[in-house]
């Protein structure tokens, strides 16, 4: 189901957690809720679900306007960090709790609810443990057995809230791809919160970037990483080096250098020049470049990061080089990046 | 190769290399011997003096009887009352704020410190006929002081923070997320209280309810004031241990303690099994 969200605002005792947010999540969609701690993405989150109720705005689900409506009725199903099963319920209990709390004719009957969580286990490859209880699970099972239990109402949409953040690194990865798959077979609309740039990109449709209570930029994984649109995207996603610059007649300069990166559109004056420290080439002659004296070298996997001290000002920007590069000793280092962007000084 | 066949049925768990499992046991052992085992062995010695014959005709006697009966059952029924709104209590000081939480919380302990001859006096007065409460009563035709009812608004009275201060601290865990995510599922609020949460509490429900009801068949100074004691109607067994001990008939008092100490070590360990099994279900 489509899912529309529309200039929500929401304050916790007068404190704005979330400041005039729109979205429009389409059917079957999934979607990533990126952001360090305290962007405002798991309020978000819990008012789609409706565990909070916004101070302005509202929430539609298709055309219904969602936001009149309870928790109860949204249909939602919500998978929490710590899977918050119910420990005193079997695994197959907990799958069937939707079902068995229903009233009337849309409760199954008790033998259709068992056969039910039985196909859903299989569905999250945990056959045969429906007379286990919780904590003779181990943590990543624990979450397959929420996730069931969340699809288990055939939910209008699927909320996920860090459902991968208490795990180890190596079930997380598999637990990533195995979501995906159930995503492509089920074709729920979801919606996860994450604060792993690694896996929202890898794993979402579309990743919404969000900081201080407000969405930076939506996008695919290769949108938001190639074309970030705004300072804050550019650190928070992937690696980034910037350096404090200047535009005058169409060139950017460094102190009273221009480095040979030609902004004909930028507007003149102070800006800030980001880049990706991979995405630079090394220059022998420096006719308009970055120059700078190595003030510390790192070995990082297949390569190495320098960092240098640029002009008067000593500024640091770290760049990558390769590891039998001979730049990497040098004491004095030129470059200029490949591919970059510049953002006017704030 | 060779390795030591497996051994079947009961093991010690191995201590932890940090010592002091051998010191522990050891003080724990002697402890409860000299504290409890010595004493009630002493008791059940004493009763054991008096021979088969005579101490089941002590303890069939119809007075026996009939204080056992009163004892237990009202023991029961204050325990029961308590378990529902010693919970309701616990549940009001563990979820919401108000002005005066802090006292009220620590008004629930007072049955605790208060010596018990005073709180007999006081729910005395307030229940007998002319006392305020019970001046409401007696029109309705209810009859509270003197009578079996009175031990039981006792034994609630000493047995109410047992069942509050054991449930508080697991309801006090209770994680939100688990309510939040029984709603989400569909869950209506009357639903998520008795299918959800209340499960989760049962174990420490079980054990208030079990000390509330041990502390109640063994109550004397309250109950004593407010029960008027009538043989074979509202008498209860502490009490005539008592009467027996001042007729220095002493065999007939142990006899009877040592019923009193059965009754109440099988109900007990009954309590405990059934604490054990859902523990281990549940983690």
């Amino acid at each position: 189901m489509e899912v529309r969200v529309a200039n929500v605002r929401k304050e916790f005792e007068r404190f704005p957690a979330l400041r005039d947010v729109s979205l429009d999540i389409k059917s079957g969609e999934l979607i990533a809720l990126l952001g360090p701690s305290g962007s405002g993405k798991t309020t978000l989150l819990r008012l789609i679900a409706g565990l909070e109720r916004p101070t302005r705005g509202k929430i539609f689900f298709g055309e219904e306007d969602a936001s009149q409506k309870s928790i109860q009725e949204r249909n939602v199903g919500f998978v929490f960090q710590h899977y918050a099963l119910f420990r005193h319920m079997t695994v197959a209990d907990n799958i069937g709790f939707g079902l068995k709390v229903r009233h009337g004719p849309s409760r199954p009957s008790a033998k259709e609810i068992r056969r039910r969580a039985s196909e859903l286990l299989n569905l999250v490859q945990l056959s045969g443990l429906e007379k286990r209880y919780p904590a003779q699970l181990s943590g990543g099972q624990r979450q397959r057995v929420a996730l069931a239990r969340a699809m288990a109402i055939e939910p209008a949409v699927l909320l996920l809230d860090e459902p991968f953040g208490a795990l180890d690194a190596q079930v997380r990865r598999e637990l990533r791809r195995w979501l995906r798959d159930i995503h492509d077979a089920t074709g729920h609309t979801t919606v996860f919160v994450t604060h792993d740039q690694e896996e929202a990109l890898e794993l979402a449709d579309r990743v919404v970037v969000m900081s201080q209570g407000r969405i930076e930029q939506v996008g695919t994984a290769d949108e938001i990483y190639d074309t970030p649109n705004s300072p804050f995207v550019y650190g928070f996603i992937g690696e980034s080096s910037s350096i404090p610059v200047k535009v005058e007649d169409g060139q950017v300069w460094i102190a009273d250098r221009p480095i040979g990166l030609s902004a004909p559109h930028a507007p003149q004056g102070e800006a800030t020049l980001f880049f990706r420290p991979h995405d630079v080439d090394l220059v022998e002659e420096c006719n308009g470049c970055i120059a700078g004296t190595v003030a510390a070298s790192r070995r990082v996997a297949g390569t190495r990061r320098v960092e240098l001290e640029i002009g008067g000002e000593r500024q640091r920007v770290e760049i990558e080089l390769p590891v039998d590069h001979p730049a990497a000793q040098k004491s004095r280092v030129a470059f200029r990046p490949r591919r970059w962007k510049l953002f006017p000084a704030a | 190769m060779t390795t030591a066949p497996a051994k079947a049925g009961w093991r010690f768990r191995q201590p932890s290399v940090i010592p002091g499992f051998g010191l522990t046991l050891g003080f724990s052992l002697a402890y409860l011997t000299l504290i409890i085992l010595i004493p009630l062995s002493g008791l059940i010695w004493r009763s054991a003096a008096l021979g088969w014959t005579d101490f089941w005709a002590i303890v069939t006697d119809r007075r026996t009887i009939n204080a056992l009966e009163i004892s237990f059952g009202t023991a029961f029924i204050a325990a029961a009352v308590n378990v529902v709104f010693g919970t309701i209590v616990a549940w009001v000081l563990v979820r919401y704020s108000f002005p005066g939480r802090r006292i009220v919380d620590a008004m629930v302990d007072l049955p605790f410190a208060l010596p018990t001859a005073v709180a007999g006096i006081a729910l005395t007065t307030l229940y007998a006929p002319n006392g305020w409460i019970g001046s409401l009563l007696t029109p309705l035709g209810i009859k509270v002081a003197y009578t079996p009812l009175g031990i039981v608004i006792a034994l609630i009275f000493i047995g109410l923070p047992f069942v509050v201060r054991t449930v508080q601290p697991i309801m006090e865990e209770i994680d939100k997320e688990v309510e939040e995510v029984a709603a989400t599922l569909g869950a209506n609020r009357f639903q998520i209280i008795s299918r959800v949460l209340l499960p989760g509490l049962a174990p420490a429900i079980v054990t208030g309810f079990a000390l509330a009801f041990a502390r109640g068949v063994g109550e004397y100074g309250s109950v004593i004031f407010i029960a008027g004691n009538l043989p074979y109607k509202s008498e209860i067994a502490p009490l005539l241990i008592v009467i027996r001990l001042e007729e220095y008939n002493y065999a007939a008092a142990t006899a009877i303690a040592a019923i009193m100490l059965a009754l109440s070590f099988v109900m007990l360990l009954v309590i405990n099994l059934v604490q054990t099994w859902s523990r281990k279900r549940y983690g």
